[in-house]
């Protein structure tokens, strides 16, 4: 994979929150002898703001990105929900603006999710990983059904050695965190993570693994809540594993 | 990010959470009529159908006015009378005149969603007569004076217990939770109630302006009762239910019954328009064909929206979305509720009142699959929040969180400049020091955010960010390491 090189997007939620995410994919590029770039400009996609109808303060956000990504080759981001914003968002954003909605959409046609990367532009399946339980995973909705994003993951988890996959009941259905839905409506979004995690325990899996951390963070908080004894890791973090541990 | 708010959509959610027997059916309806209508579009022989049918209720929607006044042509031809009605209050002081002409005493209904947006149950029992809903699910929900749940299963908040004991309380039948007893039951009440009454009022599925006639599906056969039996059929039209040409018109009740039940065809599809004619064994003696704008030219006018009126009210959006899957129709507090009630209630009856519907759900997009016209009904939801957050003229919209609003424009402040977003981020990591908890989460949080802390923990800001990690170990980095053997890289 020597000369390839990816402009690292990393997801707000997972610079702040989980850093162990983004240096699991770092370490992973490293293995892969990709070379990486991290424009240390960056801040937040917009995501949040545009969810929440407020779209001029999210189309400051999507201008900024497209400035500080658009001479990058590719970009790669470890958050479904990040890669549909750009990708599908951003052009609705800049809509009446010709200038922009180009730019929007050149910006957003070399973004990949960092599982879609690894799969469908360079081609792998197995990446030499190791590790060692039962993991099942969570379809994010916007990755799933915005980016049509399933089997990618479910093929790389799938040739990690030492991993049982199990699938879990309506892993596609939503974790009940939609953003500020979660603040607004907690009974509601509890009573959706709730039912998320009947499906993951009903799995028997030790892990509960996905591609957006926004949603493990939902599902997680509610794990903790509950003291059970499931663990939630961002796929990267599975895929940085090796026989001697995380790389 | 508001502080919470008590509103009736949040208290209607919180006891439908609360009740097992709606949480059970729920889930049974969501496992079987979701699903399947999934699978059903995945393994649709023809692939091109719900394009085709979404391209005809566009190009209808766009020569709406062409198509209503040919449908009104033909059915004035066939001896039908059409009434055009702006409001609500139009169509049923329309009804009511019909019925008051005809010395109508008792009306049997077929079901109706349009009815019950204009209301006009109250309106003619006012004026002293007898209504009747003659669907199963519609009249178990008039005898227990409660309003539905669902578009397509009304009573889904009921079980057969429940349903039992209603019908022994206002029927005086023996206690039973027999299903077929109990369906037998309204069955004879049923039939006394559709044999003698003076007129039958039903919905319209679907208009079609090359034949007019209106074509209705059901499975119970009330409907074809309702509009042959009593003297006068009275059908209630939303103005957008209408096709160009019988194909589409065809095609179009294919999808519908396929999404609303999995049927390829249901029970009975009946046309009707215009009165019996010589010769005819049965049907009425008039028939009124009530055309009902109500807030629909407003959306017809806005392309952002117009496409929520290509919707075919098969209420297949109701059994795959998460939130309608925990709160039932109740907590919409609309005639319409699910995901195309969340779109378009707030656009009939104001976006402020209906600020609710327009922000509690996940947007996760389930809905947009499961329609059989592909509407993007995530996409208007985006929209209607739009105009909330900043309000909007054409629509009427006042600005709905002026709180959040601040907190966005502070977010945008935050996120423009990098050194003060990362500066922002080291407060937050020194602040929430006494919050956390054990097993390192946050148990409790104070202010704007507070919700998140109700039901779940929240993980807390690292100890070093990934730009604090980046710059010290990544930033000068000289040297990859090794890469891992190649003939692991290709065995996809």
């Amino acid at each position: 994979m020597a000369g390839k090189k990816v402009s690292l997007f990393v997801q707000c939620l997972v610079d702040s929150m989980f850093p162990q995410a983004a240096e699991a994919m770092v370490s992973i590029f490293q293995r892969l002898q990709i070379d990486f770039d991290y424009p240390t400009q960056q801040t937040c996609c917009g995501q949040p703001a545009f969810n929440s109808g407020y779209r001029k303060d999210a189309t400051v956000a999507a201008r900024r990105f497209i400035e500080i990504f658009e001479n990058e080759a590719v970009i790669v981001c470890p958050s479904g929900s990040c890669v549909h914003m750009v990708r599908h968002h951003y052009p609705e954003l800049f809509a009446d603006d010709p200038e922009m909605l180009a730019r929007a959409k050149t910006v957003g046609s070399k973004t990949f999710e960092f599982t879609q990367y690894l799969v469908d532009e360079l081609n792998l399946s197995n990446i030499g990983a190791e590790f060692p339980g039962k993991v099942t995973y969570h379809d994010s909705c916007h990755l799933s059904r915005g980016l049509q994003i399933n089997s990618q993951p479910r093929t790389l988890l799938r040739h990690i050695k030492g991993l049982e996959f199990i699938e879990m009941k309506d892993s596609d259905t939503c974790c009940g965190f939609g953003g500020t839905f979660a603040i607004n409506y907690p009974d509601i979004s509890t009573a959706m993570v709730d039912e998320k995690i009947e499906n993951i325990l009903a799995s028997g899996a030790e892990v509960v693994t996905g591609c957006d951390i926004s949603c493990l963070m939902n599902i997680q908080g509610r794990l903790s809540r509950r003291e059970e004894n499931v663990k939630v890791m961002h796929i990267a973090e599975l895929l940085a594993s090796t026989a001697g541990g995380q790389s | 990010m508001s502080k919470k708010i008590e509103s009736a959509y949040i208290e209607g959610a919180k006891k439908a959470i609360a009740s097992p027997t709606l949480q059970k059916s729920l889930d049974n309806i969501q496992d079987r009529f979701g699903k399947g209508a999934m699978q059903l579009w995945k393994e649709l022989e023809d692939q091109g159908m719900r394009d085709r049918v979404k391209e005809s209720r566009m190009r209808t929607l766009a020569h709406l006015d062409i198509i209503l006044m040919e449908l009104a042509q033909k059915v004035r031809k066939r001896g039908g009378k059409v009434f055009f009605a702006r409001t609500a209050e139009e169509a049923v002081a329309y009804t009511l005149e019909v019925a008051q002409k005809n010395q109508v005493k008792s009306v049997v209904k077929g079901k109706s969603m349009t009815s019950m947006e204009i209301d006009i149950d109250p309106a003619l029992e006012k004026a002293g007569i007898e209504v009747v809903e003659t669907d199963l699910g519609e009249y178990i929900i008039q005898l227990a004076g409660d309003t539905p749940s669902h578009i397509i299963a009304p009573c889904i908040h009921m079980d057969r217990h429940d349903i039992g004991k209603l019908f022994t309380d206002k029927l005086g039948i023996e206690p039973t939770t027999d299903p077929p007893e109990l369906t037998m039951a309204a069955r004879k009440a049923l039939r006394e109630k559709l044999l003698s009454a003076d007129m039958g009022i039903t919905g319209c599925n679907l208009a079609c302006a090359e034949t007019g006639q209106i074509a209705l599906v059901s499975n119970e056969g009330n409907i074809r009762m309702s509009t042959t039996m009593p003297r006068i059929h009275l059908a209630l039209m939303g103005m957008e239910r209408v096709t160009a040409t019988t194909d589409e018109q065809r095609e179009t009740l294919q999808l519908l019954t396929r999404g609303a039940a999995l049927q390829k065809l249901s029970t009975y599809v009946s046309f009707n328009g215009g009165p019996k004619k010589e010769g005819d064994p049965d049907g009425p003696e008039e028939f009124h064909l009530v055309i009902i704008d109500n807030g629909r030219s407003k959306i017809l006018a806005d392309l952002e929206f117009r496409e929520s009126l290509a919707c075919i009210r098969c209420g297949a959006c109701l059994n795959i979305c998460p939130v309608y899957g925990k709160i039932g129709g109740h907590a919409y507090n609309s005639t319409y509720p699910g995901p195309i009630g969340a779109v378009i209630t707030p656009l009939l009856d104001g976006v402020n009142k209906h600020a609710d519907l327009c922000k509690g759900e996940t947007l996760c997009g389930a809905c947009l699959d499961v329609c059989p016209v592909k509407n993007d009904l995530p996409r208007m939801l985006s929209a209607l929040r739009y105009k909330l957050a900043y309000g909007d003229n054409r629509w009427n919209v006042r600005q709905h969180n002026v709180k959040e609003a601040y907190v966005y424009a502070a977010w945008q402040k935050a996120i423009s400049h990098s050194s003060a977003y990362r500066r922002m981020i080291k407060t937050a990591r020194l602040l929430q020091k006494p919050f956390i908890g054990k097993n390192n989460m946050i148990k409790k949080m104070a202010g704007l955010a507070s919700g998140w802390t109700d039901d779940r923990d929240l993980p807390p800001i690292a100890q070093r960010t990934f730009s604090e990690i980046w710059d010290e170990k990544y930033a000068k980095r000289q040297q990859q390491t090794p890469a891992i053997k190649e003939e692991t890289n290709n065995e996809k």
